[in-house]
């Protein structure tokens, strides 16, 4: 690998959307004229400084940004090594990372005139910030759920019809959110015309996972000045926790040209990796294609596709990002992993030391930090993304604790 | 060198206006439906091979692919269903229709080799875009298989080119911009893009998505080259479980009837 090592980790995908072996355009033919008209609309939109203006307009004023970058000192002592800092993503308006690439996206969508959007949702956060974001510009807004994170996540839910959405159930498969991006998928190939599709996630077919990394990258930008300020120093290592990879690619992708600092992305282990109850795409998959990219994906000996499991519902997707997967085969990024219990204790213990009700899948990133934090110096500096907040996972947590609410 | 298999799409399309049947592997008595089809006067048969994301696929061919797979059907039985069906039907042109994953699983040149071994002619992957060719394409064609691609209302003057190089056996334009089993698209709208893809290309035309009936198939084969049938078919095989040989015999052969009556 080392002969092949490239100039620059911060200059993927090529012009047909691969990172490395990964990524791609693997959509029925229906979509693909869409899909090119999207990258040359989004080639566009870069360039244009209305359209950046008008992002960065957004993300102060409506979302809140920059978000804090905060100095966890309980944290780091109950740890008793390396300096923890929390990049506060968690406090945006609608309680996570996911409305960054939402506004992003649905300038995009108006700048090519489409007047309906889609999108997928899993633990609905993204649905929460695609409905937020359609009512804000006031374009109609269809999203797409498994029945059963309608059942698991019923306060996100009533959020996005209040926000004025229609929640279409997918019952198809098992109901979660790899069969709501199908349903997403169908929906959008019969209504090309009119219709954006807001993927909430760094994967789909190109340029998919190119933008929404573009727009999330924001939390490493105003990570890497905030550290750079507050502590004179980049830091030694980012950790965050990656169910399809857009908080952590967003961290992320601002550094990856700093040699000194080090990546963990977590993956969720579920029960545990030596059975099938997990969502380790990277460490317990392999590459192949699905929903438009080719990636690492969690499948069997003939290519089907196994349903992944978390008790986080953000995280519990048989697939990851591209990038990731470009990431991991170059050796740039470490990836490991944390179960529902380690992940579990982690929520416990941010909410314990610094007064923080942290959303499961940053309590992933905590587990790893835990583990990883007490090896290093203590004037080495972790920053790790807070991108969501608990409150919607306060049933889950009662009831994996046993705990009647 | 002209592969034998290549020779079954030329002899079927050269006898006029052919009739294509589509059924899901592995759903059903599959043996028995494939016969009843060939009986029932289907030209070409595309055989589905089942997989758990049809994100291309309406309902009735999303359950058939549910339903397959919850009788534990592995890419090993497709592959056998079509060397069986091979042995006993050595003209009817056989294709493959899928999604990628399954059919890159093992690499391609393992997938080509195996389905040049069980006598397929043809196949169809709905979401590997021309685009991204070299992940089977080149595997397919070494092997003598027709890598057959999709053309769609969407796809435009200066994308069609594209599309139709390297494509092979024929050209299958999906009529509506959707997912199968829906909605039909309107005749002259078949008409005039069948006309004008015929501008780019020599190979057979086939018209698919939303063919259900007799009359529509008769329409439908006056301006172009072959009619795909699916979900009318799979609907048939959900229905009538083992005795859906006689009625997929019954409805094809009258959709027979119909597109040959063209000819």
């Amino acid at each position: 690998m080392t002969e092949n090592k490239p100039n620059s980790f911060r200059n993927q995908p090529d012009d047909r959307g691969h990172f490395g072996q990964f990524g791609g355009r693997y959509v029925a033919e229906t979509l693909m004229p869409l899909i090119l008209g999207l990258e040359k609309e989004y080639k566009a939109a870069k360039e244009d400084p209305a359209f950046k203006a008008e992002f960065d307009d957004l993300l102060e004023h409506y979302v809140g940004r920059p978000s804090p970058m905060y100095f966890a000192p309980r944290l780091t002592e109950e740890l008793g090594g390396a300096q923890i800092w929390f990049k506060r993503d968690e406090l945006n308006h609608t309680g996570a990372h996911k409305i960054n690439n939402c506004i992003g996206q649905i300038l995009l969508a108006i700048r090519m005139g489409k007047t309906r959007i889609i999108a997928e949702t899993g633990a609905g956060q993204h649905g929460v910030a695609t409905a937020t974001v359609c009512a804000r510009f006031g374009l109609p807004c269809i999203v797409y759920m498994g029945a059963e994170d309608v059942r698991r996540q019923s306060p996100n839910v009533f959020r996005m019809k209040l926000l004025g959405a229609e929640v279409r159930p997918v019952t198809a498969g098992r109901g979660t959110l790899k069969d709501a991006m199908n349903e997403a998928l169908r929906d959008w190939v019969a209504n090309v015309h009119d219709t954006f599709y807001i993927i909430g996630t760094a994967a789909g077919p190109h340029p998919y996972p190119e933008l929404v990394r573009d727009f999330q990258s924001v939390i490493g930008k105003e990570a890497r000045a905030q550290l750079l300020e507050r502590t004179g120093k980049l830091p030694d290592l980012l950790v965050a926790a990656i169910g399809g990879g857009s908080n952590a690619i967003g961290l992320f992708h601002p550094f990856l040209d700093d040699p000194t600092v080090k990546m963990l992305g977590v993956e969720a282990a579920g029960h545990g990796l030596d059975g099938d109850e997990h969502a380790a795409s990277l460490a317990g998959g392999f590459p192949g294609v699905l929903h438009g990219n080719k990636t690492y994906l969690l499948q069997d000996e003939d290519g089907q596709i196994t349903e992944g499991h978390s008790i986080s519902a953000g995280l519990d997707y048989p697939g990851i990002g591209p990038e990731h997967a470009w990431l991991k085969e170059t050796g740039r990024v470490e990836y490991t992993h944390a179960t529902d219990t380690e992940a579990l204790e982690a929520f416990q213990l941010l909410c314990r030391t610094e007064g923080i009700i942290p959303a499961l899948e940053p309590s992933h990133a905590i587990a790893a930090i835990t583990k990883v934090a007490p090896t290093m110096p203590k004037d080495a500096i972790i920053c790790a993304n807070l991108c969501g907040r608990g409150d919607k996972d306060i049933f889950t947590v009662a009831e994996a604790l046993g705990v009647e609410m | 060198m002209a592969p034998a298999i290549m020779t079954r799409f030329t002899d079927t399309f050269s006898r006029g206006p052919a009739l294509v049947c589509f059924i899901t592997a592995g759903d059903g008595d599959t043996a028995a439906n494939l016969d009843a089809m060939v009986e029932g006067g289907a030209d070409v048969i595309e055989l589905g091979m089942p997989f758990t994301d049809p994100m291309a696929d309406g309902p009735a061919i999303q359950n058939a692919n549910i339903r397959s797979l919850g009788k534990e059907t592995k890419t090993a039985d497709v592959l056998q269903i079509a060397t069986d069906f091979r042995a006993r039907h050595p003209d009817v042109p056989l294709v493959l229709m899928g999604y990628a994953n399954p059919m890159i699983r093992r690499g391609p040149e393992w997938f080509a080799d195996a389905a040049e071994k069980a006598g397929v002619d043809g196949v169809i992957c709905v979401d590997l875009a021309p685009e991204e060719d070299e992940d089977l394409g080149p595997a397919l064609r070494a092997k003598g298989i027709a890598p057959i691609r999709l053309a769609t209302p969407t796809t435009d003057e200066a994308r069609l080119p594209m599309v139709l190089d390297k494509s092979a056996g024929f050209l299958y334009y999906v009529s509506v911009a959707g997912i199968t089993g829906k909605q039909s698209a309107a005749l002259a709208d078949i008409k005039s893009n069948v006309s004008r893809i015929k501008q780019h290309t020599d190979l057979p035309v086939a018209v698919g998505f939303g063919v259900r009936t007799p009359e529509q198939a008769e329409a439908i084969a006056k301006v172009a080259d072959g009619v795909v049938v699916g979900s009318a078919l799979v609907e048939i095989v959900a229905e009538h479980g083992e005795n859906a040989p006689q009625h997929l015999c019954a409805l094809v052969e009258k959709l027979a009837n119909a597109v040959h009556s063209a000819r």
